[in-house]
């Protein structure tokens, strides 16, 4: 589903981001990505998106070698790949159900398509009865819920999430992650880069780890494994 | 691409016009400056070239004046000589009397000014007709060698000084056109950037959905074709009033005559409306797209 083969990246300053990065992810995977902060978690995540480009090795989405693409199929790629950030980046002159419709709109599904989709998964993430609220009137974990909403709204096989749950506090990063879990079960694969070290711990899943733009780790069922 | 799509880009577009009135303002007045320009130009261009025209076809002769104190004698033999030029094909002969008859004529009603005259004024003439007019030059060389001609009448001259200056009107026109071009395409990228600048987070959330380059840019660009288009309306409307008004006046003070010579003013308007319609959008639609080029990395 996603692999990397020997991946490095280099940033123009001479920062060494990334360093001979493998790694393979299979459908329906729900994999952590840890690290301290600069590790090169966020780095990791932009590689698969084509937001930056590796300076040596190969990248597989799907089927498609992410290296190769031209720039005008990249659109196509991210319609494959949901993603959340920490800070939510919804749209704050737009309703909730416009935030998520949004996704839909720019791909341009009927407006049929979008009465139909957008209600059902504002269902999913519990927000059904804030559809026509503006972001500013909702909780930090309801932004991220809208935020993961818009993600998955046009079906995509991969979710990326980058610090989710960065900016909540632990009950409500509990919500996101059950939210998260829940679309990890219909069958998206899910990445997630975090700090978040008890989350880790307690979701028993399989964890990667950076240190320095290395993986130092890859367990099944891992724990986050640093004391700090 | 569906009409919702191309109704939400319109939608875009015209809401980025009104977010940043000023620059909008700006760029539909430079567009408008330079068009006007274009305009005037147009004008005088097309109606030199056109009076110019109409004077080849009137006066695709050459006349000449004989001396007053000439025999009938040596009248006879100046035409036998202009006959032998090359590329002279026919000649005609006007008597002085002849001449101030037709004069009279050509003076209709206020004829009558002409009899009070004690002497006539008018010369012995012939009227030389070319085989080309390009070989004008030439018999007029040929003319100045023989005698017992006084003068010799001869428009080319002032048709070709017509067209040298409906020439150089042309030149300078366009040099000045497409400073003023350069100078709308400078402010409406600079629009173009504001409108960027205030829809940045919108475009960051639509890279990652997937929105195709394409999608992301037609907004703007219909906004640029949009600020040119409604520079060109503004344009065409003060060149159609401030060309009907001089037309008309014209035609008021200088007797309808003069005004033949002039493009009819819906001739005029149909050479410029859709150069102004083509050239407005066009240049707004390049603002836009030098400015996406250099602000919107996608
Ligand atoms: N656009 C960039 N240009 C130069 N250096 C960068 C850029 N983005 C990240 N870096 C550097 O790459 C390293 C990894 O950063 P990042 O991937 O953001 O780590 P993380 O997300 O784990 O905190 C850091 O040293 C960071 O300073
Ligand atoms: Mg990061």
């Amino acid at each position: 589903m996603i692999e990397m083969i020997n991946v490095s990246k280099a940033y123009p300053k001479g920062v060494q981001a990334l360093t001979n990065i493998n790694f393979k992810i299979e459908k329906g995977d729900f994999v952590f990505l840890v690290g301290p902060s600069g590790a090169g978690k966020s780095t990791f995540l932009k590689l698969l998106l084509k937001e930056e480009d590796p300076t040596t090795g190969t990248i597989y989405v799907g089927d498609k070698d992410v290296t190769k693409l031209s720039n005008r199929k990249i659109p196509y790629l991210r319609r494959t790949i949901g993603v959340v950030f920490q800070d939510f980046r919804l749209l704050p002159n737009k309703t909730v159900f416009e935030n998520v419709a949004f996704a839909m709109e720019i791909i341009e599904a009927s407006s049929k398509e979008i009465r139909r989709q957008v209600p059902m998964i504002l269902g999913m993430v519990g927000l059904s009865d804030r559809a026509s609220q503006y972001p500013h009137q909702l909780s930090g974990g309801e932004r991220q819920r809208v935020s993961i909403a818009r993600a998955i709204v046009n079906n995509p096989a991969v979710l990326i999430a980058d610090e989710p749950t960065g900016n909540l506090d632990p009950d409500t990063a509990w919500e996101i992650m059950k939210v998260l879990r829940q679309i990890n079960r219909r069958g998206t694969t899910v990445l997630m880069a975090t700090h978040a070290k008890d989350i880790v711990d307690i979701m028993q899943q399989r964890v990667i780890a950076l240190e320095k733009g290395r993986v130092v780790r890859d367990q099944q069922r891992g724990a986050y494994g640093y004391e700090d | 691409m569906k009409i919702r799509t191309v109704n939400y880009m319109l939608r875009q577009g015209i809401t980025g016009l009104w977010r940043n009135k000023n620059m909008s303002l700006a760029s539909i007045g430079s567009v408008a400056a330079a068009l006007v320009i274009l305009g005037l130009v147009i004008i005088l261009v097309l109606n030199i070239n056109n009076v110019a025209d109409l004077a080849q076809m009137q006066f695709d002769t050459i006349q000449v004046y004989l001396k007053e104190d000439i025999s009938q004698g040596q009248i006879a033999e100046i035409g036998d000589s202009i006959l032998r030029i090359n590329d002279v094909s026919n000649i005609e002969f006007e008597s002085k009397e002849q001449a101030l008859l037709n004069m009279k004529e050509r003076w209709g009603d206020k004829g009558y000014l002409l009899d009070t005259l004690e002497e006539n004024p008018l010369p012995n003439s012939y009227i030389i007709y070319l085989n080309s007019l390009d070989r004008a030059d030439f018999v007029v060389v040929e003319l100045s060698k023989i005698d017992g001609i006084d003068e010799i009448k001869y428009y080319k001259e002032i048709i070709d000084n017509m067209l040298r200056i409906a020439s150089f009107i042309r030149t300078i026109g366009l040099a000045l056109i497409m400073i003023l071009v350069l100078i709308a395409m400078f402010i409406i990228s600079n629009t173009i950037k504001l409108a960027l600048n205030a829809r940045k987070q919108e475009i960051n959330i639509m890279k990652y959905v997937g929105a195709t380059n394409w999608f992301i840019r037609w907004p703007f660009i219909l906004e640029g074709v949009v600020l040119g288009l409604l520079g060109a309306v503004i344009a065409l409307a003060i060149t159609y009033y401030g060309y009907s008004y001089a037309y008309n006046a014209i035609a008021r003070k200088f007797t309808v005559v003069f005004s033949a010579y002039l493009m009819p003013v819906s001739e005029m308007m149909n050479t410029t409306v859709v150069m102004f319609a083509v050239l407005g959008s066009g240049v707004g639609a390049i603002g836009s797209i030098v400015s996406l080029r250099k602000h919107l990395k996608v």
